[in-house]
């Protein structure tokens, strides 16, 4: 042995010294997100907060009572964001109904009976799908969508809540369709064996096994979607007109709480009340979409265990 | 008369076998339904930016609100925003995927890191933006530019790599770990020497696709420093590099939010050539990620 002893130890005590830093820097990131998530709750409060005993909730101007949002006014500013809110759920919702027939179907095909090269391309084009970034989809929305519905479904306005339920719908399909694939997966492959034994046919197998099987796992997809479509800003924004009314048809304008806050942010003044009443309002939209994406998990995580303990 | 032949599938069997081709059909049907409007969309996008579509658009400056001129300024926008939120972001994003995968015990603080990562993936974009707004510009006194930008784009893009890294790290088979570790390898030199190496190419796929993200995003960069217009020196080193770190910057996501509103007198061709710039970029740094992710499974050892 050429080296002595005591220059080896000196050796593995520096190398130690080194895997100590090292290992505190990957204990610092890992741990970073909850710190973010943490900041991020703190930041949008503490610039809501000065704002939000001030503010009338329930009452005739009240914010989730109301639809009178004047929050530029320096005198008898009203904060009512019903319309926004209803807004939201509706635009949500058209595309819910566009998407989820659609993402699950798709789901179904990819992940049953599509055979390995079609399964390719079609993951490939999914996957461009979920690479259309948001304003390109509001270009979309503005100069292709509007015109159609300007034609032929009789909207004086191209822009609408149709157009941004469409919009929004494309959009979550490659989300709901990758979700509700993975848990079609997720079934064990000896549940269709065994419905296979008994008889059951390709679609059998699909609406009398997996369906069941996967019933949580499919319906946290579908969740998911609903929570990516009412945090959906840049799209929504250019496709819904952007009018601050309770959208009483599909072809009238509305506007949503994302959209407010982009619309408007720009021109709010720092620390002044409407400023403050924009971060309220995305710390609204902070609890919505973390309560919906914390539910999704939950009953993900539940159907994960109960695969695992079969 | 000849007796039936008991093999020979009755009404019930073909109504049911009937009935399962139809299923086939109309789930066909469906996934292909959804491909065509997104064909048409990409082509109608190419077909009406074609006569936009020139070296000298893309190399000449914004004139008169992009009426005219070229996309010069917002390009190079955002390719330093995507480079910057990429340094930030690349290094955290992937040793929190290490810690994840490689270090962290199964108790309740893992558990509550990866509820951590889902909620961050969950929040809104224009969410991003306040919080950009709050805790970088009036917090920490940042001026709205390119850095705060970048920081809270890769506020925004974390999750993604952190995911994306640790689905990499996982698919590495546990064996290479323990045969490192019996060679009396410490747990730093088996990430570094056996787990990393073996699980590149599915790591270098999430920075990808984040850089895909990062530059289309536009929500969060919106109030931080992205701007309409500004002058860009008509040649030297200083038009290769126009924006410094602090100061306002023109992207390419904020110029098609910009002139895709009614701007008087915008000729159609620039507005649908900005978009297919913006998505040309987009999709080929996806296609190179998928190409990477296609080379990888060829090259797959275990």
């Amino acid at each position: 042995m050429s080296r002595t002893p005591s220059r080896s130890n000196r050796r593995t005590n520096l190398l130690a010294i080194n895997e100590k830093i090292i290992e505190f820097f990957i204990r610092a990131c890992g741990w970073s997100s909850i710190f973010l998530v943490i900041a991020i709750f703190c930041f949008v409060f503490w610039y809501a907060a000065p704002l939000l005993p001030k503010i009338d909730w329930f009452g005739h101007d009240g914010f989730f009572t109301s639809t009178n949002w004047h929050a530029k006014e320096r005198e008898g500013a009203t904060y009512g964001i019903l319309a926004m809110l209803v807004g939201n759920f509706a635009v949500a919702a058209v595309a819910m109904v566009i998407a989820i027939p659609l993402g699950l179907a798709a789901a179904v095909y990819i992940s049953e009976f599509a055979g390995p090269r079609a399964k390719e391309w079609f993951k490939v084009a999914i996957e461009i799908l979920a690479a259309i970034p948001s304003i390109v989809w509001g270009f979309i929305a503005i100069t292709m969508i509007g015109p159609i519905l300007i034609k032929y479904a009789g909207a004086t306005m191209g822009t609408n809540l149709l157009n941004g339920g469409i919009v929004l719908g494309l959009m979550s399909v490659p989300l709901i369709v990758s979700l509700a694939e993975d848990s079609l997966r997720a079934v064990p492959d000896n549940y269709r064996e065994a419905a296979m034994a008994l008889g059951a046919n390709r679609w059998e197998i699909v609406y009398r096994v997996l369906f069941p099987a996967a019933r949580s796992g499919l319906l946290a997809a579908c969740m998911l979607g609903v929570g990516r479509a009412i945090g959906e800003t840049m799209a929504v924004l250019l496709a819904t007109g952007n009018k601050n009314q309770i959208p009483h048809a599909l072809t009238d304008p509305m506007t949503t709480l994302t959209a407010t806050i982009a619309a408007e942010m720009g021109d709010a003044e720092a620390g002044s009340p409407h400023s403050q009443a924009l971060f309220t309002i995305g710390l609204l939209l902070l609890v919505i979409t973390c309560a919906i994406n914390l539910t999704a998990n939950l009953i993900i995580r539940g159907n994960k265990r109960k695969i695992a303990a079969s | 008369m000849t007796e039936a032949n008991p093999f020979s599938p009755s009404a019930h069997e073909l109504s049911k076998e009937s009935r399962a081709r139809l299923a086939q059909f109309g789930t066909l049907t469906v996934s292909i339904f959804l491909l065509i409007p997104v064909a048409l969309i990409l082509g109608m996008i190419a077909y009406k930016a074609w006569p936009a579509l020139s070296w000298a658009y893309l190399t000449g400056d914004v004139t008169r609100s992009g009426a005219a001129g070229g996309i010069w300024g917002p390009l190079m926008g955002t390719f330093y925003l995507t480079l910057l939120c990429l340094a930030i972001v690349a290094p955290i994003g992937v040793l929190a995927g290490i810690y994840i995968n490689e270090y962290a015990p199964d108790n309740q603080l893992t558990r509550t890191i990866m509820v951590a990562v889902t909620s961050l993936a969950g929040v809104p974009s224009i969410v991003h933006a306040l919080f950009g707004l709050g805790a970088f510009v009036a917090a920490m006194g940042m001026h709205k530019g390119l850095l705060a930008a970048a920081m809270t784009l890769s506020v925004m893009t974390l999750p993604v790599i952190i995911t994306s890294t640790r689905e990499a790290l996982s698919s590495v088979p546990k064996n290479f770990r323990e045969a490192c570790w019996n060679l009396g390898a410490s747990r730093w030199q088996t990430i570094r020497t056996i787990v990393l190496p073996n699980s590149f190419g599915g790591i270098l796929t999430g920075v990808i696709l984040v850089i895909a993200r990062a530059a289309g995003e536009t929500a969060p960069i919106m109030f931080m420093g992205a701007v309409m217009w500004l002058r860009i020196a008509p040649s030297g080193p200083e038009r290769l590099a126009p924006y410094g770190l602090n100061d306002e910057f023109m992207a390419m996501s904020n110029h098609l939010n910009l002139i895709s509103k009614d701007i008087p007198g915008m000729p159609e061709q620039m507005k649908f050539g900005s978009a297919f710039v913006l998505l040309a970029l987009i999709l080929f740094i996806n296609g190179i990620a998928s190409l990477v992710r296609l080379r990888l499974r060829r090259r797959k050892r275990w």
